[in-house]
């Protein structure tokens, strides 16, 4: 039990004092998730609002893949990146591996699916309550997924924060990819996984206390644009 | 001097779902002025007669043609629903929305929308988000967003349901306004008293089918068929 106190108020103080290791380790997995957030959106938003709107012949099947690739084990995940980018894999000449262009690839790969298919649903939910308005206003494709986009905004803003909040908190994927190396790809549940693992539970709390900050963050942030919804702010 | 999309000629026309026959065969001329009133019993078949004149129905037989190329003739009117859709925005980007759409420039639209937002009495309801509106307020929003643009023909869907006895009066102004400005009015009403008030002829449907078509003084004095007769007496059609 004294252990357990010792190390959190340790960790605490590690926090509080912007211990340079923290802080390195913290600004990684920052740039990897906001990355591999901005990355996946780029192609999950879109790529929801399509399937929302466009009829077309295997759209459900297209919808059962996505929802089924949403519960893709991430460490499955990991290793297929690992096979690709190691050397002998088809994008082994490119160096990646090891690297945090590495992490980012595996978790857009994670967090893809989950973003498209909360951007498909909140898209489609619009398009059915507008739909015979828009077609009454004779509004061309363009103008349609504009409206849409516009008036989906903040479930689309709520469907990235979702897919950052998966990503932040995965481990077993960029540690396969990553390979946890100090300084170069250590990133939160990376590095809480090493020191746990080692005994050195101050840093592994400090971390811990970090993510657990960012996630509360992220769902705060989401139940924030829930609410300018519902009050109908900007 | 623009041509008018009117008259809307429409021939043999049916609606179906599946199998089964929601409307027609219709054989109905839209003139180019005027107050039309389609009435009926429930489940008669008058939403699905005015969205299909709008081109919202797919015809399964028959057509029905505007005097403008179908592009041109789609941009000049306007369709207002029975449960009204507003979109998840301010009263004020609902109604400057089709005319931003049309390229109006904004400062134009804006005070336009003011303008008929005052008009159906939502003047100070403008920056309200439209979704938290009562069902009432939702129709005269609505309302005005259809007339906004000065369509050639508007379609209305008993645009009176939820409204009180004075909102009513006051829609029905501005929609003799737009009319004796130039709008062409197609409206579905189950208000007796509201129909007398407006109409110039009367459209009568039963069962998908039109039958009677008459200037509005003969329906109500003379009633051709049993069933609108029946109506008029507030008894059941049957
Ligand atoms: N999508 C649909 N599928 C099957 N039947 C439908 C569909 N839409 C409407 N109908 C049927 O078509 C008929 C005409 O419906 P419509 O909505 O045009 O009637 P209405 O005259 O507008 O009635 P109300 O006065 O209740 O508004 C009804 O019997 C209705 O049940
Ligand atoms: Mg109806």
């Amino acid at each position: 039990m004294g252990d357990i106190w010792e190390g959190i108020s340790a960790g605490f103080w590690l926090v509080v004092t912007l211990d340079p290791d923290l802080v390195e380790i913290t600004l990684m997995s920052l740039r990897v998730t906001v990355t591999a957030t901005f990355v996946a959106s780029c192609f999950a938003l879109p790529f929801g609002a399509w399937l929302a709107i466009r009829r077309f012949r295997y759209r459900r099947f297209v919808i059962a893949v996505l929802n089924a690739l949403m519960g893709l084990p991430p460490v499955v995940v990991g290793l297929i990146v690992y096979l690709l980018l190691s050397r002998s894999g088809p994008f082994g000449v490119l160096g990646l591996l090891f690297t945090p262009t590495a992490m980012i690839i595996a978790q857009v790969i994670i967090i893809t699916p989950l973003i498209a298919s909360i951007a498909h649903q909140a898209i489609r939910d619009i398009w059915a309550e507008y739909h015979d308005l828009l077609i009454s206003m004779s509004t061309s494709k363009r103008q349609r997924i504009a409206t849409l986009i516009w008036d989906g905004r903040r479930a689309l803003m709520t469907a990235a924060l979702a897919g950052f909040g998966r990503a932040i908190g995965e481990v077993g994927a960029i540690m396969i990819v990553g390979g946890n190396i100090d300084h170069a790809t250590r990133v939160l549940t990376t590095a809480i996984a090493l020191e746990t693992g080692k005994g050195d539970f101050s840093l592994a709390l400090g971390l811990g206390f970090v993510l657990i900050a960012l996630a509360v963050t992220v769902n705060i942030l989401i139940h924030a644009i829930g609410r300018t919804e519902r009050d109908g702010k900007w | 001097m623009v041509t008018s999309i009117l008259p809307l000629v429409m021939s043999d026309a049916v609606v179906k779902r599946r199998a089964k026959v929601l409307l027609g065969p219709v054989n109905l001329t839209i003139s180019q002025t005027g107050f039309t009133i389609v009435m009926g019993p429930n489940g008669a078949g008058k939403t699905t007669l005015l969205r299909s004149l709008h081109g919202l129905e797919r015809l399964a037989q028959g057509r029905a043609q505007w005097q403008t190329p179908l592009k041109d003739a789609r941009r000049r009117q306007a369709f207002v629903f029975q449960s009204p859709i507003v979109l998840r925005r301010s009263v004020l980007e609902n109604l400057t929305y089709p005319l931003r759409l049309r390229g109006t420039e904004k400062g134009r639209a804006t005070a336009l929308a003011r303008d008929w937002a005052q008009r159906v009495g939502l003047g100070d309801a403008l920056d309200n988000p439209a979704p938290q509106l009562s069902g009432g307020e939702k129709q005269k929003l609505a309302l005005a967003r259809a007339l906004i643009t000065q369509p050639d023909i508007v379609f209305l869907d008993e645009p009176c349901a939820n409204l009180d006895g004075r909102a009513t009066r006051e829609i029905e102004d501005v929609l003799q306004a737009s009319n004796a400005a130039g709008t062409r009015i197609v409206m579905a009403t189950h208000n007796i008293g509201q129909a007398k008030r407006l109409a110039l002829d009367v459209v009568f449907l039963l069962r998908g089918k039109i039958v009677e078509q008459s200037p509005a003084g003969a329906f109500f004095e003379e009633p051709k068929t049993p069933q609108a007769a029946a109506l008029l007496r507030g008894d059941i059609v049957e």
